[in-house]
């Protein structure tokens, strides 16, 4: 797995622009003289004002977002708004300061024995495979292999907009309301007779399934978690996952894990 | 200069126990945790006789200004501790102070007869928010089972032993003059205020274990109450915890009678925060002593 290290010391950026990608909010904020992160992975981020008291006073704690790209001293994330730190930060606007640490973690790692990357997200989840995607075509980066094929499922054609950060992707919708009814899950499927390596990253349900489905078929798999934390840098032990050596912290041993190693994906 | 029960601290800010790790953060920061260690000293995660998973998760829950945690003390146990941790954080620019926990004395002696005897380590902390096996009570909560271990361990070493208090304590004063009259060198509170969190859809405790502790801003007035309740019983020194977040809350412990003062779930929203709260009381107390005049 590959890790760029972080400045001991989180760091005043400042919001740039917070725009709509389909259901979701993007967020793009410099960070200058901040290092490169390797994808998958991810950033601490709070607001410099106005974190905590919103409702019930919250949010206390920075919260982890896998980067979406990162180019010329500027970041970008994806929210979701579905908290009091997710509120506050689609809220936020342009020349707003933001706490940054990182990046943070371990990210993915080159494909074994010369299999073909399989990008498979669901959601909010595709965030970490758009930097993926981006260093797989870069034949200069440790990740370039060539071209990785991209399976995407979203909930409906709202969130299926975010389909378009990334490149020639088959969208998969609950719905139908665009591209193939249903789970990716069943795209993933046909996909895992192939020569191939699957990286991951969606929600709990969808990544237990993928962890099933590539133990089954002794398919390799990296797989990208999401745990709730307090700190991001393997402080507080509280974002564990259970492996078959016992539980590891996702923050600083993940959070791209190999899902051999996972007992199974857990669901908050 | 501070010095607390004969270790020599830069400043009086150490970390609460269990709250950094720092062969985690040398992973994710590199040798900047070494060239800009944040405490003036390194309190470790408690650690057991025999290695522990922790509790199931999920281990945390935000609440208003705070949080909830029941991590469950995972670690390597006292053998892998001695061997695979300790060479590392010797490599730290400041005195280590190693916490421990039993479920009997004689774990609890045979933990601090070990930590003891290994040049690296400064002083020892004692977790004694845990039930005894053998009587069923908490150790700290009550002043007798306080004295009795403290008087156990006490022999078995020359270096400063510092009992880490319980807030969920009837009294804590009691507990802590029962310490110092056994043999304690210092104590530190506040630990954890038992807290629980019910599942917002299901109405389930949400926390794996049930219950946990809460700590952080929520908890520090009752943390500033406590620590002058406890100064006031007794002489040993006290390291003060509980929200503090800026070189103000420190200096407040500080003239409710600590010594020292503890950073912990601060640490969480900035690594360094440690550093930042010392620099400011430095200057709180520069600029006291410019208005005292000479």
């Amino acid at each position: 797995m590959s890790r760029a290290l972080a400045p001991f010391e989180r760091r005043l950026g400042e919001v740039v622009a917070v725009d709509a990608v389909g259901a979701y909010r993007r967020l793009r904020c410099t960070d200058p003289g901040g290092p490169v992160p390797r994808p998958g992975q991810f950033y601490m981020l709070a607001t410099a004002a106005g974190w905590g008291g919103g409702e019930d006073e919250r949010p206390y704690l920075p919260r982890a977002f896998s980067y979406l790209r990162h180019a010329a001293g500027e970041l970008e994330f994806l929210l979701e708004d579905v908290g009091p730190g997710t509120h506050r930060l689609t809220d936020a606007r342009p020349g707003e300061g933001i706490w940054l640490l990182g990046p943070l973690g371990a990210g993915f790692a080159p494909p074994r024995d010369g299999r073909e990357p399989l990008l498979v997200g669901g959601g909010i989840g595709i965030v970490p495979l758009a930097p993926l995607q981006h260093a797989i075509s870069d034949p200069t980066d440790p990740l370039g292999t060539g071209q990785g094929r991209v399976l995407l499922g979203f909930r409906d054609e709202a969130h299926a907009a975010a389909a378009g950060l990334m490149r020639d992707a088959t969208v998969c919708t609950d719905d139908g309301s665009t591209g193939h009814h249903g789970l990716v899950t069943e795209v993933l499927d046909e996909r895992l007779g192939e020569h191939v390596e699957v990286y991951a990253c969606g929600p709990p349900a969808m990544l237990e399934a993928v962890r099933l489905m590539t133990g089954e078929r002794a398919v390799p798999a990296q797989l990208a978690l999401e745990s709730g934390m307090a700190c991001g840098f393997g402080a507080c032990f509280g974002c564990v996952v259970p492996t078959h050596d016992g539980y590891v912290r996702v923050c600083v041993d993940g959070p791209v894990l190999e899902a051999g190693d996972l007992e199974a994906v857990p669901a908050p | 200069m501070t010095t607390l029960c004969g270790i020599e601290l830069e400043h009086p800010v150490v970390n609460a126990s269990g709250t950094f790790d720092a062969i985690a953060a040398l992973r994710a920061f590199g040798d900047e945790v070494i060239e800009r260690f944040p405490f003036s000293a390194f309190v470790s995660k408690t650690i057991t006789l025999e290695p522990r998973q922790g509790n199931p998760p999920p281990r945390l829950w935000e609440t208003p200004a705070g949080l909830i945690n029941s991590i469950g003390l995972p670690n390597r146990g006292l053998r892998g501790y001695l061997e695979h941790d300790l060479p590392v954080l010797a490599r730290l620019p400041v005195p280590l102070i190693v916490n421990v926990m039993g479920f009997t004395r004689e774990e609890v002696a045979t933990l601090v007869e070990a930590v003891a005897a290994r040049d690296e380590v400064a002083g020892l902390e004692l977790n004694v928010s845990c039930p005894n096996v053998e009587s069923g009570l908490i150790m700290g909560a009550d002043p007798a089972e306080t004295a009795a271990l403290v008087e156990r361990v006490r022999p078995l070493t020359a270096k400063p032993l510092i009992v880490k208090l319980t807030p969920n304590a009837t009294d804590p004063g009691a507990v802590a003059h029962a310490a110092q009259e056994s043999g304690a060198d210092a104590v530190s509170l506040v630990n954890t205020l038992r807290a629980m969190a019910l599942h917002p859809r299901t109405g389930e405790p949400w926390l794996g274990a049930g219950t946990g502790g809460v700590s952080g801003p929520a908890i520090r007035a009752v943390a500033l109450a406590q620590v002058a309740q406890v100064a006031e019983r007794v002489a040993i020194p006290v390291v003060g915890m509980g929200g503090v977040e800026t070189g103000a809350h420190a200096a407040a412990l500080l003239r409710a009678g600590a010594g020292a003062v503890a950073v912990g779930t601060a640490t969480f929203r900035d690594p360094r925060a440690g550093a930042r709260i010392a620099a400011e009381l430095a200057e709180l107390r520069r600029k006291e002593r410019v208005s005292a005049g000479p």
